[in-house]
């Protein structure tokens, strides 16, 4: 890899293909996170926002000129008239959703994670947070799922909603875990912030474990194994799944343990197994190493002097390139190749 | 007007009369904490007369009535003249002035809606309420009510991006129950706000942003209530937005004097004599 600079822009390129003469071609903004062997589900968060709101009539659905790529224009056409356009301004968006909850609707507002995160940041700590509003923010594109560079890619948005107090934060895996999440999110007081897969959805967790159900809060072990504890987040959760079948063959047995609520963690849950006997420990995130799933792991154990070999797989602390997603995630390691060779050396 | 107006308590107090009671509030406050944005208080004051002793319904001893107009302070450091308009409405209660800023107490510096009643939103993060407006005038849309939304914002919040943001999202939505108070003091932490961004021509850039706008010296208590009754009775589905060019330090005329700064500083032996020039002028 080479790091992207001001000096590299002079150097002239030409077509790169994979082994199979495929060009690389940079992955839409509206690409679904499709994947091998699983069967997908589509706009999962759209169809259970509208199911679940045949049954409370407070919950409204408000977007800033984004309803088509977070699945919320599935809403917006079922319930018109709970539908609120706000136009491209994330600003008054999230304050306006704070409005809509003080009156004691149950606002699920809608955009891209960059954009919550950093331009709306200062209105969903005071005009939400502070208040303790049961504003559901959530959020596409969330990690390394676009190939458009840092103006869209939502590496550190985990990192800055857990330094805010009051913010429960949810980073689901699948579509499993987007139709659990929805009527759990109502049934919690309080604000929440979501990462969003959206479009095309894969589902995993069912696969791998029929009885899966998403709880809020809650850790779960979808995968057991000997040799190695996965600790992931989020669709990291799907690639560790994969690269445990991939290990599998090679005679390395590993476990997969789910977190999809990063705020509050589970502690209890990841304590108990870690502390099961001399497994190697890793945590995976598609997100930056930075105040991520992996530092919250490893304060939460430390802190109970459990202290296993402890690995982390995250995006580098650093702005990511542009380009094809299968590139980029093998670029940066959390392509299922990629996080089976890493777990594999650090045995 | 609604039946459960509170001008039941005052009727036969003029508002010039309430407006010097909340200048005085406002002065005992900052006299117990020797500081406190005063110069914008007095200033504010004759708004927060007409606001609540003219032209808005709530209850004293239910703040949080669903039927109420609601009363959002975006300008959190103004807190001080909302604790002052609100002792005088019967909200909070005048034997807690002097806990003003101290430890404790339900009357912070910065004004704060899980502190203190009658407090709607948690103000100070400037550019933020009438975003907030918008959405409860939505709400309020989606309830049936007739209640309305009154947004208190300082010129100064007129830099913030996100006010206007919420200007074009408030008359996309039509919103005729919204009203943006805007106090125009010309005054902001680093100086004169006109010299500070391009504001002016103010209401017309209301107007072309889809407002009704009016401007209205702020500090004429005739010209003041005049404004929120045209406001009020317009017939237009289009937000609704009201300069007030007020006078910062108003009715304390050697502070007047000294309205070149945002945070007007008062000696703690001059308290005593602001409230002296303050008395001398008070009306029936």
């Amino acid at each position: 890899m080479t790091a992207n600079s001001m000096a590299r822009k002079y150097e002239p390129r030409q077509v790169l293909r994979r082994a199979d003469g495929q060009k690389l071609t940079t992955s839409a903004m509206i690409a679904s996170l499709e994947a091998e062997g699983y069967e997908s589900v589509r706009a999962p968060f759209g169809n259970a926002l509208v199911d679940l709101a045949k049954t409370n009539d407070k919950v409204v659905g408000i977007t800033a000129d984004l309803s088509k790529y977070t699945d919320l224009h599935v809403f917006a056409e079922a319930m018109p008239d709970r539908f609120y356009q706000m136009g491209m301004a994330e600003q008054v968006m999230l304050s306006a959703a704070a409005g809509l909850a003080r009156e004691g609707f149950m606002p699920f507002a809608t955009t891209y994670a960059v954009f919550a995160s950093r331009r709306a940041y200062d209105f969903i700590a005071m005009a939400i947070a502070e208040e303790n509003l049961p504003v559901r923010i959530v959020c596409a594109l969330p990690g390394l799922t676009t190939g458009y560079g840092p103006s869209h890619q939502a590496t550190e948005d985990l990192a800055i909603f857990r330094g805010l107090p009051n913010m429960t934060i949810v980073d689901p895996c699948d579509a499993d875990d987007v139709m659990g999440m929805v009527p759990a999110l109502a049934a919690h007081d309080g604000p929440t912030y979501s990462r969003l897969p959206r479009g095309n959805v894969p589902k995993v967790l069912t696969k791998h474990k029929p009885d899966y159900r998403f709880e809020l809060g809650k850790a779960q072990t979808i995968r057991e194994g000997r040799d190695v504890l996965v600790i992931s987040t989020g669709f990291m959760t799907m690639r560790a799944l994969d690269a445990a079948v991939k290990l599998e063959a090679e005679n390395v047995d590993v476990g997969v343990l789910h977190v999809p609520t990063i705020k509050p963690l589970d502690v209890e849950t990841i304590a108990a197994e870690a502390a099961k006997g001399g497994r190697l420990v890793v945590t995976a995130e598609n997100h930056t190493v930075v105040g991520g799933l992996g530092e919250a792991v490893a304060a939460a154990l430390l802190t109970r002097g459990i202290a296993p070999t402890f690995r982390m797989i995250g995006l580098p602390d650093e702005f990511l390139e542009a380009g094809a997603l299968p590139t980029l995630h093998d670029m940066y390691g959390i392509s299922v190749d990629k996080v089976a060779e890493r777990i594999k050396a650090w045995l | 007007m609604n039946a459960d107006h509170p001008r039941g308590i005052g009727d036969n107090v003029s508002l010039a009369r309430r407006a010097y009671n909340i200048r005085r509030k406002a002065l005992r406050m900052g006299e117990v904490q020797g500081q406190g944005y005063i110069g914008q208080a007095l200033g504010v004051a004759d708004v927060l007369a007409a606001s609540y002793f003219h032209t808005m319904s709530y209850r004293s001893d239910d703040p949080e009535w669903e039927g109420r107009d609601r009363f959002l302070l975006s300008i959190g450091h103004y807190a001080i003249a909302l604790y002052a308009v609100l002792m005088e409405a019967g909200i909070l209660p005048e034997d807690e002035l002097e806990t003003y800023g101290m430890d404790d107490s339900r009357m912070p510096m910065s004004g704060m809606a899980s502190y203190t009643p009658g407090m709607e939103i948690t103000g100070g993060s400037l550019g933020q309420g009438l975003g907030i407006a918008v959405g409860m005038a939505m709400g309020l849309k989606r309830k049936a009510s007739d209640a309305f939304v009154y947004n208190l914002m300082s010129d100064g919040e007129l830099d913030e991006g996100s006010t206007w943001e919420a200007a074009m999202a408030g008359a996309h939505h039509g919103l005729d129950n919204l009203v943006c108070l805007v106090d125009f003091n010309n005054q902001q932490a680093d100086g004169r706000s006109t010299e500070m961004s391009a504001l002016e021509p103010l209401p017309e850039k209301w107007q072309a942003f889809g407002w009704h706008c009016q401007r209205v010296d702020g500090n004429d208590l005739d010209a003041v209530t005049a404004a929120f009754d045209a406001a009020r009775a317009l017939k237009e589905p289009r937000p609704r937005c009201i300069v007030f060019d007020t006078k910062m330090c108003k009715g304390v005329p050697f502070l007047e004097a000294r309205d070149k700064n945002h945070f007007v500083r008062v000696e703690a032996d001059e308290w005593e004599k602001a409230l002296a020039e303050l008395d001398e002028r008070a009306p029936a």
